[in-house]
């Protein structure tokens, strides 16, 4: 072959490695140093427990009911809000992309995620309380007579679990949305599809793909909820939720074995839901949704 | 052949029109439509031609007027509730269905049953031959076999119009001229009612019926290709239509039709007047037609030839420094002198000013 | 030409939209507003106005320190994940090399793995090696997420400058060194800004992996808020509300700021762009 007379330099050049991919080195040295090589620290770190065999601590999360109770509970939480933050999302979505100022509501609603959960839940604390305006319009409007309990319970972190997640599961099927081409849907509609027919058989299958990879990292995010569980929840009873277990292994039993296998165990959970999402988004269309060439 | 059109005797735009904000982009189109006429909405880009397309699918609605199918008035209906066929610049197919589904859309939308719809995407596939392309996806297709998908699926519904949106003009030169051919015998087979929108005046005369030129929103003329291309009505139509001589005069005689221009040259232009009102004119003559002749009334220098294998085509610069566009069998020198005329049949007369 | 039925759809979803946006506001407004209030017990506003909150908070969290951590903890973090973050895009978006896609795989996942999985062992790691607990664990971990983020966010800024461009300083006789000063750094500002304040945001904000691995001196604003919550009771809280006002600035400004680069579905979606 001509390559082989060449110098290694140009051969390599050839195949896209030169000076310039070399740059590509530093930060992906960091990724695999400071990612990669502590996650596979910890997966190691979880088989040597303290005491008993490597399964150690394994056994002993998985005969604990107060320890493994913590998936059904985090699973309780996280998976009902983001079913219904994607069920909201795409009707949302499919009204605003045709919005004037869609910046001004997009800016608003991009506000909860920039704050982060800590402030979110802190003002949900006063928003949501006893005597905060949400109880008191609630009464004036008549619908309460006394203040409902939205704090400090399962309700309190669903909500903030909302006002960060829906804004998230939004603007991405919003990106979705808005990258159909409109000729796809005036094309459905000189055929005769009328709006319902048009979403059923353009938009929805063209998005939901996309639906599925929303899915995957919005429930991701919700099952490792942990500040809003501690400052709204109840973390010692209906709101225990797995992160909080792991983070309690670590700082106030100083076991950092059991904390990390803790850690694995959520890992496990998140990556087997993915899994299980991205498995069944292989049986549908996934190229791009436009109509041709353009 | 089953797939025909549904009859309608004509179709009437009248008085339509569409802003967008402030903007006219559609002023005041009338305009009627018979059974079966091919018509072509001609114009640069930004005259309107796809707003009045996408008025008449319904994509888009009427700032005013009305369009009326015989005594059914349509500009208030849903595009879904028009029946039109309608092919896309783009295509537009639905990347997620396969060639049939695609084609079979508009049938199973209108609750057609599924031994019909298969019998009639059959037949779409047939007149667009592509057969045995059926179970692929569009994006396992050349452009040239989008495009057919394209016309099959608008042609499956049997609609009584069938609306295309410069359809040929993302496909390379030759598959452009292979589908011009395609469009023209799939109209004379199923001989449903067309409108095309186009930029391209070849397209237009070759393929149209009746042409309408388009231009800031308003129809400038509306003639058969024959007379768009011997006879525009204004100076802007004859600049559209490949009238590039443009020689600004004064008019000096007139009788009837025949004028006589003073461009300034060495001897009077004689022409046809066609838009004529007042002194200053415009005189209209296609490259083709301006000929080198011995006692041609333009006296000019030439600035450069080209070679385009039938003769060359060279430009030329008269005394007041306009650049001149003609046609000759002979090669000529660059800087030599000559002299051009043209038939007085085919020079146009129009007046200046205004639009030109 | 609408069905009533179509109506009454669009009218729920607007109604769903408005009420999303009143909660979000209120929710915000109400940290405001009890900050600079005096009493606030069953009544819709606080009995009356003050700043003396902001006073004592500023005492009593020691926020002049606390600030500053977190300025110089997310300065620091913003400057190295841009030097090593940016070659990296650049590498990424003009090379095609074997490998490839798992390198994306590589720069992808810090991103989608939610903080608090890989806080644990990052932290646990960061205790072995003495890091955890100072001021350089808390800049590490919090570069885990954001290198990989500059990475993805500026691959498509750099896909948009065309190679031409490159080719032309080469041409005339640009080195690397100089061709990346000289051409692609002005043409990339706005990118780099765009992703040097997203970048920012993200790491006042970044609650989990600063908690995991901050030690008393170490402590950014939002992990001081959260102690502050948790232990509510010791303080008023309207003190704690006032740091939460400051900690809303110091995250916004940036926000604001990078808004002007991007708009707002790009600060989640373009995380969601490159796997797809």
């Amino acid at each position: 072959m001509s390559a082989s007379r060449r110098p290694i330099r140009l051969a390599l050049a050839d195949r896209g490695i030169d000076g310039v991919t070399l740059l590509v080195l530093p930060a992906a040295l960091f990724v695999v140093l400071l990612f990669i090589h502590p996650f596979l620290y910890g997966l190691l770190l979880s088989f040597t427990p303290k005491e008993g065999g490597w399964l150690g601590n394994y056994t002993r999360f998985f005969s604990d009911p107060y320890m493994y109770g913590t998936i059904w509970l985090t699973l309780r939480i996280a998976l009902p809000v983001t079913l219904l933050n994607i069920a909201l999302s795409v009707p949302v979505a499919m009204q605003v992309r045709h919005m004037k100022h869609q910046r001004l509501l997009t800016t608003i609603l991009v506000l909860p995620i920039t704050l982060g959960t800590v402030l979110v839940a802190e003002g949900l604390l006063n928003y949501l309380g006893p005597q905060g305006w949400l109880n008191r319009t609630l009464m004036l409007v008549g619908l309460i007579d006394r203040p409902i309990r939205l704090v400090h319970n399962y309700w309190g972190v669903f909500i903030s679990l909302m006002i960060t997640g829906f804004p998230f599961t939004f603007l991405l099927t919003l990106s979705m949305i808005s990258g159909i081409d409109p000729a796809l849907e005036q094309a459905a509609a000189t055929l005769g599809a009328r709006a319902r027919h048009r979403f059923r058989h353009i938009v929805l299958p063209l998005v939901l793909p996309g639906l599925a990879v929303t899915f995957c990292l919005a429930f991701v995010d919700a099952f490792s909820v942990f500040p809003s569980a501690m400052m709204l929840g109840a973390p010692a009873g209906e709101t225990r939720v797995i992160s909080f277990a792991a983070a309690q292994a670590a700082f106030e039993q100083y076991d950092y074995s059991y904390a990390s296998a803790i850690a694995m165990i959520m890992a496990a959970v998140q990556f087997g839901f993915v899994g299980l999402v991205l498995m069944a988004r292989g049986l549908f269309y996934t190229g791009p949704a436009d109509g041709g060439k353009g | 052949m089953a797939i025909a059109s549904a009859g309608f005797r004509e179709l009437r735009l009248d008085g339509m029109s569409r802003n967008f904000g402030t903007l006219n982009a559609l002023k005041d189109i009338s305009l009627t439509l018979r059974r079966g006429e091919f018509i072509a909405l001609l114009g640069p880009s930004g005259c309107g031609k796809s707003t009045a397309l996408n008025c008449l699918a319904g994509l888009l609605s009427l700032s005013g007027g009305a369009i009326w199918l015989d005594e059914k008035r349509i500009d208030t209906l849903k595009p879904e509730e028009r029946g039109f066929g309608m092919v896309f610049q783009n295509y537009a197919l639905f990347p997620h269905m396969n060639v049939r589904r695609n084609v079979g859309f508009g049938l199973q939308m209108s609750g057609v049953s599924r031994p019909e719809i298969e019998r009639r995407v059959d037949e779409a596939l047939n007149v667009v031959r592509l057969a045995s392309q059926g179970h692929k996806l569009p994006g396992q297709l050349s452009g040239g076999q989008q495009q057919r998908v394209a016309i099959a699926r608008a042609i499956a519904v049997e609609p009584p119009l069938v609306l295309m949106d410069e359809p040929l003009s993302n496909l390379d030169a030759k598959l452009r001229l292979e589908m011009r051919a395609e469009i023209r015998r799939i109209h004379r087979l199923l001989g449903s009612a067309t409108i095309y929108v186009t930029h391209d005046q070849d397209e237009a005369l070759s393929l149209a019926d009746r042409i309408v030129v388009l231009r800031d929103g308003e129809v400038r003329q509306v003639g058969t290709p024959q007379e768009l291309y011997r006879r525009p009505l204004h100076a802007d139509v004859a600049e559209f239509m490949g009238f590039r001589n443009a020689l600004p005069g004064r008019l000096v005689r007139r009788e009837g039709e025949e004028a006589e221009v003073d461009c300034g040259f060495a001897g009077l232009i004689r022409g046809q007047a066609v838009d004529v009102a007042g002194e200053r004119v415009l005189v209209a003559i296609r490259a083709s037609d301006l000929v080198p002749l011995p006692d041609g009334p333009i006296n000019a220098e030439v600035t450069g030839l080209e070679y385009r294998g039938e003769a060359y085509y060279g430009t030329a610069s008269e005394p007041a420094g306009a650049e001149l566009f003609f046609r000759t069998e002979m090669p000529l020198a660059v800087g030599a002198p000559v002299r051009l005329g043209a038939p007085a049949e085919r020079t146009l007369v129009y007046a200046a000013g205004g639009v030109g | 030409m609408e069905s009533a039925l179509e109506r009454l759809w669009r009218t729920l979803v607007w109604a769903f939209v408005i009420f999303l946006v009143i909660n979000v506001i209120a929710m915000i407004a109400a940290v405001v507003v009890n900050s600079f209030g005096t009493r606030w017990l069953s009544s819709w506003l606080p009995a009356a106005f003050t700043t003396r909150w902001y006073v004592s908070a500023w005492k009593e969290f020691q926020l002049s320190d606390v600030l500053l951590v977190t300025f110089q903890i997310a300065g620091s973090v913003v400057v190295i994940s841009a030097l090593i973050g940016v070659p990296a895009a650049y590498a990424l978006a003009r090379r095609d090399f074997p490998g490839k896609p798992l390198v994306m795989v590589l720069f992808l996942l810090p991103l989608l793995v939610p903080p608090i999985t890989f806080g644990v062992p990052l932290a646990t790691v960061l205790y072995k090696v003495g890091l955890a607990g100072t001021m350089w664990g808390v800049i590490v971990a919090n570069l885990v997420p954001t290198v990989p983020f500059t990475v993805i966010l500026m691959i498509p800024f750099i896909e948009q400058i065309d190679p031409k461009v490159e080719a032309a300083a080469r041409v005339f006789g640009a080195g690397t060194g100089r061709l990346f000063l000289h051409v692609l750094v002005p043409l990339l500002v706005p990118g780099i800004l765009a992703a040097t304040l997203l970048a920012m945001v993200r790491t006042v904000s970044m609650f989990e992996l600063t908690f995991l691995t901050a030690g008393p001196s170490s402590q950014t604003l939002v992990v001081a808020l959260f102690y502050s919550v948790f232990a509510a009771g010791v303080r008023a809280g309207q003190s704690i509300d006032a740091m939460a006002v400051i900690y809303m600035l110091s995250t916004l400004i940036w926000l604001v700021v990078a808004l002007r680069f991007v708009n707002p579905t790009q600060i989640v979606a373009r995380v969601k762009k490159a796997p797809a």
